[in-house]
C-alpha cells in the first residue's frame, strides 16, 4: 500500500501538528522509506497467533476505591502556560 | 578517585576518608570544565544537589548509610525529579519544572544517593545517536567527532567521562545498551516490570524500561538494587520480592551455555565489531563456558515491527502535549485547534513528529488491522524465538550494535538507515526480556565496541554474575578516554 500526499495532511490533522505544504512533501518521502522498511512483515503468515500486548502476561490490578492524592492544584497549575481563578485558560469554544 | 567503584566509593564514604559534599564538589567541577565540550547534561543544580550531599553526609556520619548514601548519580532527563527542570530533551518541556518524583528518583532519594544532574537524551527517547536533543548533541568522549549513541547519550557520555560516578538510562529499543557500547561502558536493561514506569516519561509503554548505566557489572548491580522494586503506581509494575542483584557476582563460569544466534553474525555487522566479539566467546570458553549455535528466526522483523508498534505508542502518549496544562504554547493562534496544532508543531522536533506521524497512521481506521494487530502477532512469535533459544542456552551474546560510533550527522537524513543501528538490540525489548551491553574491545577507528548479553526473564543475577567474571578476567571496561 502507498501512502499519498493527501494522506500526509489528514494524519497531521488527526495527530493535531500544525504542517507546510513544504513539510508535507519531505514528511512524505521519508515516511515512504519508513513504511518500505516496515512492509517486510506484511508478508508474514499469522494466522491463528494471539498479538502479544505486553512482555508478562499480567491481569490488571484493582485496589481499594480511597483518595490517594492530596489537592496540590497550586503547584500542578504554577507550571501551565495560562491560568486564571484556578482554571486554565484555552481559547473560547463556545460562542 | 574518579575510578573507584561504587563499592569502595561508598567504603571511602562510609569511613569519613571523603564527603559526600566533597564528592560532589569534585563531579560539579568536572561538569563545569568538560560538559561545554561534551554535551552530556541539560541541566545542573549544584545548590538541590550539595543539599542532598550535605544530608547523606549527615546519615554518614550517623553511621545510618547504605550501599549508595553520598553517591552522586546522573540521572536521565526523562525521570521527572521534584524541582529539577526535567526537559525530556524536547523544547516541549523546556521550562517544565516537576512537580513530582518519579519512583526510581524515590529510589535513589531513600537509599540517600545525591541527583547530580539531568543529562542529555534524544527528545523523547526517539533517536540512536542523540542528534535529536533540543539541546545539542552530545559528543563521545572517545572521539569527539563521533555520536555517543542515544538515546541515553548523555548518561554514557558522562560516566564514560568519568563525569559522575554512575548513571540512569532507560531502553525502549536498545536506548542503554547502543549508547553504553558506543561510549565504553556497562549497561543493562532488566526484565519489562522490575523498574517502575511512574514518573520517567513515556515513549512506549509496553517497551520502555529503566535501568543503570556505569563503568562495571558489579556497579550495575548495586544500582539495580536500588532502582527495581514493585510500584503500585505503574500498572505494569510486577509483584516479585526483592532480590540482590550482587549475589551471583562471583559464581564461577564453568559449565554456562552461551547461545550464539547466526542471525546476529550475518551480512551488515562491521568486520572489527565481529572480531571482538569473536574474541570475547573465545575468552568465555576459557572461562569454562561453552557455546551452542542457535536461531532467531524472525529477529530480522524485529525493526520492522518496532517501527509500527513504539511510534502508535507514542503517538497516543504525546497526545498530552497540548499546551495547555503544562509544557509549550505557541505564542499566536486564532482557536483551540490552531492552538494545539501550532504548539505541538513548534513544541516538538522532526524525528518526535515523523513518529507521531507513523503511529497515527498505523492506528487509524482502516489500517489497525494490517500495522498494529499483526506486528503484536509478530511481537509473539519473537518473544517465542527466544523462549525456543533458552531451552539450549543460558545466556545469548552477540554485538550490541553493528559498528562502532558513527560520526555527528552521518546518518542524519536517512531515519531508516539510523533505525538499523538498533538491529541487534530491538527484539530484546520487544520480548521485554533483561540485556546488557559490556565493553569487548576497540574497532578499527579506536572507537569501543561493546558486547551484548541476553538473559532469560529475572535472569539479570546470573548476566551480572557472567558479566562480572569476564571484567575480572579482561580489563577493557577499565580503559577511558584519554582526552578527559
Amino acid at each position: 500500500m502507498s501512502l499519498n500526499i493527501e494522506d500526509v495532511h489528514k494524519v497531521a490533522r488527526l495527530a493535531r501538528l500544525a504542517m507546510t505544504e513544504q513539510e508535507a512533501q519531505a514528511a512524505h518521502i521519508q515516511l515512504a522509506n519508513i513504511f518500505g522498511l516496515i512492509a517486510d512483515m506484511q508478508a508474514v503468515d499469522t494466522k491463528g497467533i494471539t498479538p502479544m500486548s505486553h512482555a508478562q502476561d499480567v491481569s490488571q490490578r484493582l485496589r481499594e476505591d480511597v483518595v490517594t492524592e492530596t489537592n496540590q492544584r497550586e503547584l500542578f497549575q504554577s507550571i501551565a502556560s495560562q491560568v486564571e481563578a484556578g482554571l486554565y485558560l484555552v481559547p473560547q469554544v463556545i460562542e | 578517585m574518579l575510578d573507584s567503584s561504587l563499592q569502595q566509593l561508598g567504603s571511602a564514604l562510609r569511613a569519613r576518608k571523603i564527603s559526600s559534599v566533597e564528592l560532589t564538589q569534585l563531579y560539579l567541577d568536572r561538569i563545569a570544565a568538560f560538559n561545554p565540550a561534551l554535551n552530556a547534561y541539560i541541566t545542573t543544580n549544584a545548590e538541590l544537589s550539595l543539599a542532598q550531599a550535605r544530608a547523606a553526609d549527615v546519615l554518614l556520619a550517623g553511621g545510618k548509610a547504605q550501599a549508595l548514601t553520598g553517591i552522586p548519580v546522573a540521572q536521565k532527563d526523562i525521570f521527572c525529579a521534584k524541582g529539577w527542570r526535567t526537559t525530556c530533551g524536547s523544547k516541549m518541556l523546556e521550562n517544565f519544572i516537576a512537580p513530582y518524583d518519579a519512583h526510581v528518583i524515590e529510589q535513589f532519594n531513600k537509599a540517600g544517593a545525591v541527583n547530580l544532574g539531568k543529562t542529555n537524551m534524544d527528545e523523547f527517547a526517539m533517536g540512536s545517536s542523540n542528534e535529536t536533543s533540543y539541546f545539542g548533541a552530545v559528543k563521545n568522549p572517545w572521539d569527539q567527532k563521533a555520536v555517543p549513541g542515544g538515546s541515553s547519550g548523555g548518561a554514557a557520555c558522562a560516566v564514560a567521562a568519568r563525569l559522575c560516578a554512575a548513571a540512569t538510562g532507560t531502553d525502549t529499543g536498545g536506548s542503554i545498551r547502543q549508547p553504553a557500547a558506543l561510549c565504553g561502558i556497562s549497561g543493562i536493561k532488566p526484565t519489562y516490570g522490575t523498574v517502575s514506569r511512574y514518573g520517567m516519561i513515556a515513549f512506549a509503554s509496553s517497551l520502555d524500561q529503566a535501568g543503570p548505566m556505569a563503568r562495571s557489572a558489579e556497579d550495575l548491580a548495586l544500582l539495580l538494587n536500588v532502582m527495581t522494586g514493585f510500584d503500585s503506581r505503574d500498572s505494569t509494575s510486577l509483584q516479585r520480592d526483592k532480590e540482590d542483584y550482587a549475589r551471583d557476582l562471583n559464581k564461577p563460569l564453568a559449565g554456562l551455555r552461551i547461545g550464539l544466534p547466526k542471525e546476529f553474525f550475518a551480512e551488515g555487522l562491521a568486520q572489527d565489531v565481529a572480531n571482538c566479539v569473536h574474541t570475547a566467546i573465545a575468552q568465555y570458553k576459557q572461562l569454562g563456558a561453552t557455546v551452542v549455535d542457535i536461531s532467531l528466526p524472525n529477529s530480522k522483523l524485529a525493526v520492522p515491527v518496532y517501527y509500527v508498534l513504539a511510534p502508535a505508542e507514542a503517538s497516543s502518549n504525546l497526545s498530552r502535549f497540548d499546551g495547555v496544562r503544562y509544557g509549550y504554547r505557541a505564542p499566536e493562534y486564532s482557536d483551540l485547534t490552531e492552538m494545539y496544532e501550532k504548539s505541538r508543531a513548534q513544541g516538538f522536533g522532526e524525528e518526535v513528529k515523523r513518529r507521531i506521524m507513523i503511529g497515527t497512521y498505523v492506528l487509524s481506521h482502516g489500517y489497525y488491522d494490517a500495522y498494529y494487530l499483526q506486528a503484536q502477532k509478530i511481537r509473539r512469535l519473537i518473544a517465542q524465538d527466544f523462549a525456543d533459544a533458552f531451552k539450549q542456552c543460558d545466556v545469548i551474546m552477540g554485538p550490541t550494535s553493528p559498528s562502532t560510533a558513527f560520526n555527528l550527522g552521518e546518518k542524519g537524513d536517512d531515519p531508516v538507515q539510523m533505525y538499523l543501528s538498533d538491529i541487534y538490540t530491538i527484539a530484546v525489548n520487544l520480548a521485554g526480556l533483561p540485556g546488557m551491553s559490556i565493553p569487548a574491545g576497540f574497532g578499527s577507528n579506536g572507537r569501543p565496541v561493546g558486547l551484548q548479553i541476553i538473559g532469560n526473564y529475572f535472569a539479570e543475577a546470573q548476566m551480572l554474575n557472567v558479566a562480572h567474571q569476564y571484567q575480572l578476567a579482561i580489563d577493557w571496561h577499565t580503559k577511558q578516554p584519554n582526552v578527559i
